[in-house]
């Protein structure tokens, strides 16, 4: 299993800039064999620019970048020739056919079309698209061109795939249709990178993730890691209307480890959340509205930043 | 080691190889392939407009007008000087259109070089590749126009059929100019100020008219514009004689080709592995 | 003021407004509403559209009355009709330049609002009724072509070429040509899932030869019969015709000056119609 410990992506120090703008501010990172490596932040956190620069088509501007043990900068069509692409919005070919996308885009890379009208057959199934062979690209559903761009990205057998925010914009049934196609893929140890503002995404794919807020990582680790160390067990959410939100919290600041107040709610993390909402009951409050969850990794990222992700 | 990886086979290695692999023929490839979904009379439809200047102007026109002399100041018909001008503009149009609106579209909206280039593709495979079927698609035309010129006794030089590589170069130029001049466009809006080169470049080429028509200051400006090369180079294989000014119009071609090829993969460059 | 009494000073504020005056208003003036977002979308493109307005005329006017003109005036044509070649060409450049403009704001647009912006499925979220939503349109399309044709107009009276003194009636008569063709357009594009070629074929097969075989450049007597029907069908001969007649005093027989006008009206009433019909059937799908 040494193989394993093989290092596909190093980072060290990457910076990225636009003009004055500071994108990527000297992230370090590394990203294994086999593994599903996730970069969390919200809109603009320079996770697409990251992953632009890791799919080798944006030059970095500083620091160390080496992918499958090459430099970007000096072999990015020999690296690009191993990668898989899924674009955070899908530039699929409506100009042709479903099984055309995958063949055509096969030509690319040089493989010869013998080995591409057997793959495409076999990807077209895997995505479950296979009755939508000679179809319109036009024609298909959202999570269809979804499913039919990571089919493409995968007709080189890629050493990684990367993928741009892969659910954005799915209705829930697509989007586990599509998780449950990407953790087979994960099975036969395919290298995933893996952008995403979702909480819920980034703990069913990922391994490993580093938060990313404005262009540098706040957190690193696996998501159990990640919500042990930087939040608590259980979490009680109270609403109490939104002008009242203020002056309830300030009367029950002592309850919890740490309180959180957001403009339609107030969070109170603790281990024990039941016991939390039966002291405030105690204390004569009636929340309009009032639950206990496990905590996530967006209480994670609310404790790191002060901002929730979805803004 | 997986089949596919197997089958990658080994990559150019020459020069440009940061942005050349050597695969421009599988651009030519997916134009094909989306060739095959449009409706075949759509594409037949191309080559008729053309023919209706000709017939509109050479009928037309070519009745109220007597006087128009060929490259060596021999007299002949309206029909026969316009022929070779509709040959050319319809080259230039065609180039154009496709390099300017159409690679305009599939950059900024369908995002296709954006998928292309993640591929081991480089920014010259991607320019080389479109304008290979750009040319492919004007032989079809111009070989179709020149057959309907002979059916009309149009052609009256025994080098006449010369016109149509003298209609691809005349597209190549317009092809790569065309290209690079897209990369640098931000909106629609900007677009439009291209028909503001294209309208008056059809119109004063001498395409209509002889050239004799302008005062020779104007005369000048004339023969500074691409489209009066063209025009002039194809009356001198289609009615003759086709003498050292060929060379002459061949070689401002080629300045417009490298310079169009030049600033579009620098452009396809920063814009897209930048 | 706390942000959310504000809030409910805004909502109370819009709920005034929401109630039947509104929706009476937009029974009314919907047309006008749609006509407006359309003109505010144009307003992004108005250099080019004022640019093209004054540049093309110009261009045209100098090529074909210098340069062909300068062939036809002393070749086999004499002077057409005893006035000069640009004289003659004039009315049927200015009902061309029409079509044009009316053109490019019914064929892409079009398509584009119900399926790239989707702005018509907008409006009709809104109580705007098909029907109004495609007579925006086209009123849109006609201030633009108005805008056109007026500026074009001009420049032929400074070149002499309008003398007669009922030369403004050349101007409706190019208005209504361009809608006429605008509007049928607009029902098509109004019906087209995809473009996949279809503009560009209209452009070729229909208004290329419309624009060539019309009498435009040359009488249409001196076309062989078999070609001569595409200038009768085409609102382009019945508007340049017509335009020859108010223009310059060219003589056309009566009843062929009220067939040019009735016709130029039937095909625009007619055409506005299907678009409104089309629009419907688009937006009620």
């Amino acid at each position: 299993m040494n193989n394993n410990d093989e290092i596909m992506i190093r980072a060290e120090a990457l910076t990225k800039k636009y003009g004055e703008f500071t994108a990527v501010d000297g992230i370090n990172f590394s990203v294994k064999k086999g593994e599903s490596f996730g970069l969390l932040g919200p809109n603009g956190a320079g996770k697409s620019t990251t992953m632009r620069m890791i799919a080798a088509v944006s030059k970095r501007s500083g620091g160390e970048l080496t992918i499958l043990g090459k430099d970007p900068d000096r072999d990015g069509p020999d690296i690009r020739a191993h990668l898989g692409v899924v674009p955070q919005t899908d530039n699929l070919d409506t100009e042709i056919k479903v099984k055309d996308n995958l063949y055509v885009y096969g030509r690319y890379f040089g493989l010869p079309g013998k080995f591409l009208r057997e793959k495409s057959r076999d990807l077209l199934e895997f995505a479950q698209l296979t009755e939508k062979a000679d179809a319109k690209v036009d024609t298909l559903s959202g999570g269809m061109k979804r499913r039919l761009t990571i089919a493409r990205a995968l007709i080189n057998e890629p050493d990684i795939l990367l993928l741009d925010e892969p659910t954005t914009g799915l209705d829930p049934q697509a989007r586990h249709i599509l998780w449950d196609r990407l953790f087979r893929l994960k099975e036969e140890g395919v290298t995933q990178v893996i952008t995403t503002h979702y909480m819920d995404e980034a703990e069913q794919l990922c391994d490993r993730l580093i938060v990313i807020d404005q262009g540098k990582i706040m957190a690193e680790g696996s998501p159990a890691e990640l919500i042990q160390r930087y939040s608590s067990r259980e979490v009680a959410e109270l609403r109490f209307g939104s002008d009242r939100n203020a002056t309830a919290a300030d009367k029950l600041a002592d309850l919890g480890d740490r309180m959180e107040i957001l403009p339609d709610r107030i969070l109170i993390y603790a281990d024990n959340g039941e016991a939390v909402l039966e002291a405030v009951a105690s204390r004569g409050f009636k929340p309009l509205t009032s639950l206990v969850r496990r905590s996530s990794l967006e209480d994670v990222f609310l404790r790191l930043t002060g901002r929730s992700l979805v803004e | 080691m997986s089949e596919a990886k197997r089958n990658i086979p080994p990559r150019y290695r020459g020069p440009f190889s940061h942005i050349f692999s050597g695969r421009a023929h599988t651009v030519v490839l997916r134009s094909l392939y989306a060739l095959k979904t449009s409706a075949w009379y759509i594409v037949l439809s191309g080559f008729f407009e053309p023919l209706f200047y000709l017939l509109a102007f050479g009928l037309g026109v070519g009745k109220l007008i007597d006087g128009v002399t060929g490259p060596a100041g021999q007299p002949i018909a309206y029909a026969a000087f316009i022929a070779p001008a509709l040959l050319a503009t319809s080259a230039m149009n065609g180039a154009f259109y496709d390099s300017t609106w159409n690679v305009y579209f599939k950059m900024r909206f369908a995002r296709l070089y954006e998928g292309m280039l993640a591929t081991s593709l480089g920014p010259m495979d991607v320019a080389l590749g479109e304008i290979v079927y750009a040319l492919l698609r004007g032989l079809v035309y111009s070989t179709g126009f020149l057959i309907v010129m002979y059916a009309m006794g149009l052609v009256l030089s025994p080098w006449g059929f010369l016109a149509v590589p003298a209609a691809l170069v005349i597209a190549f130029g317009f092809s790569a100019c065309g290209m690079a001049v897209t990369s640098y466009l931000k909106n629609f809006q900007e677009m439009d100020w291209l028909n503001f080169v294209m309208l008056p470049m059809f119109l004063f080429s001498a395409t209509l008219y002889p050239i004799t028509v302008y005062p020779p200051a104007i005369q000048l400006l004339v023969k500074a514009l691409p489209l009066w090369h063209g025009v002039e180079l194809i009356r001198h294989l289609t009615i003759g004689p086709p003498g050292m000014a060929v060379l002459g119009h061949l070689a401002y071609y080629a300045v417009m080709i490298a310079v169009g090829l030049t600033f579009t993969t620098r452009r396809l460059t920063k814009l897209f592995m930048s | 003021m706390s942000s959310s009494s504000l809030e409910k000073k805004a909502l109370s504020g819009a709920a005034v407004h929401f109630g039947e005056r509104r929706s009476s208003k937009a029974g009314m003036f919907g047309a006008w509403y749609a006509a407006e977002h359309r003109l505010l979308t144009m307003r992004a493109f108005v250099s080019t559209i004022v640019a093209t307005s004054i540049f093309n005329p110009l261009m045209y006017l100098f090529a074909l009355g210098v340069g062909i003109g300068s062939y036809v005036d002393r070749g086999a044509g004499g002077a057409l009709f005893g006035v000069s070649y640009l004289t003659f060409v004039g009315p049927a450049l200015l009902a061309s330049a029409s079509i044009n403009a009316v053109f490019e704001e019914t064929s892409y647009p079009v398509m584009g609002g119900f399926k790239w912006t989707r702005e018509f499925y907008a409006m009709h979220a809104a109580p705007l009724r098909p029907d109004q939503i495609a007579s925006g349109v086209l009123i849109a399309a006609i201030i633009r072509s108005v805008f056109t044709v007026l500026v074009f107009w001009i420049m032929l009276r400074l070149f002499g070429t309008l003398p007669s003194p009922r030369a403004i009636l050349v101007l409706p008569a190019a208005v209504l040509c361009g809608l006429g063709i605008g509007s049928v357009m607009a029902a098509l594009a109004a019906s087209l899932k995809d473009d996949d070629g279809w503009f560009a074929m209209i452009n070729r097969m229909v208004i290329a030869p419309m624009f060539l075989f019309s009498g435009t450049f040359y009488p249409l007597e001196q076309m062989p019969v078999w070609i001569r029907w595409i200038g009768w069908m085409s609102p382009l001969w019945h508007a340049a015709d017509f335009g020859r007649w108010a223009g310059f005093d060219h003589t056309v027989e009566p009843w062929l000056v009220i067939v040019h006008a009735a016709y130029l009206i039937a095909l625009a009433g007619f055409g506005w119609f299907l678009a409104a019909r089309q629009f419907a059937r688009r937006l009620e799908e």
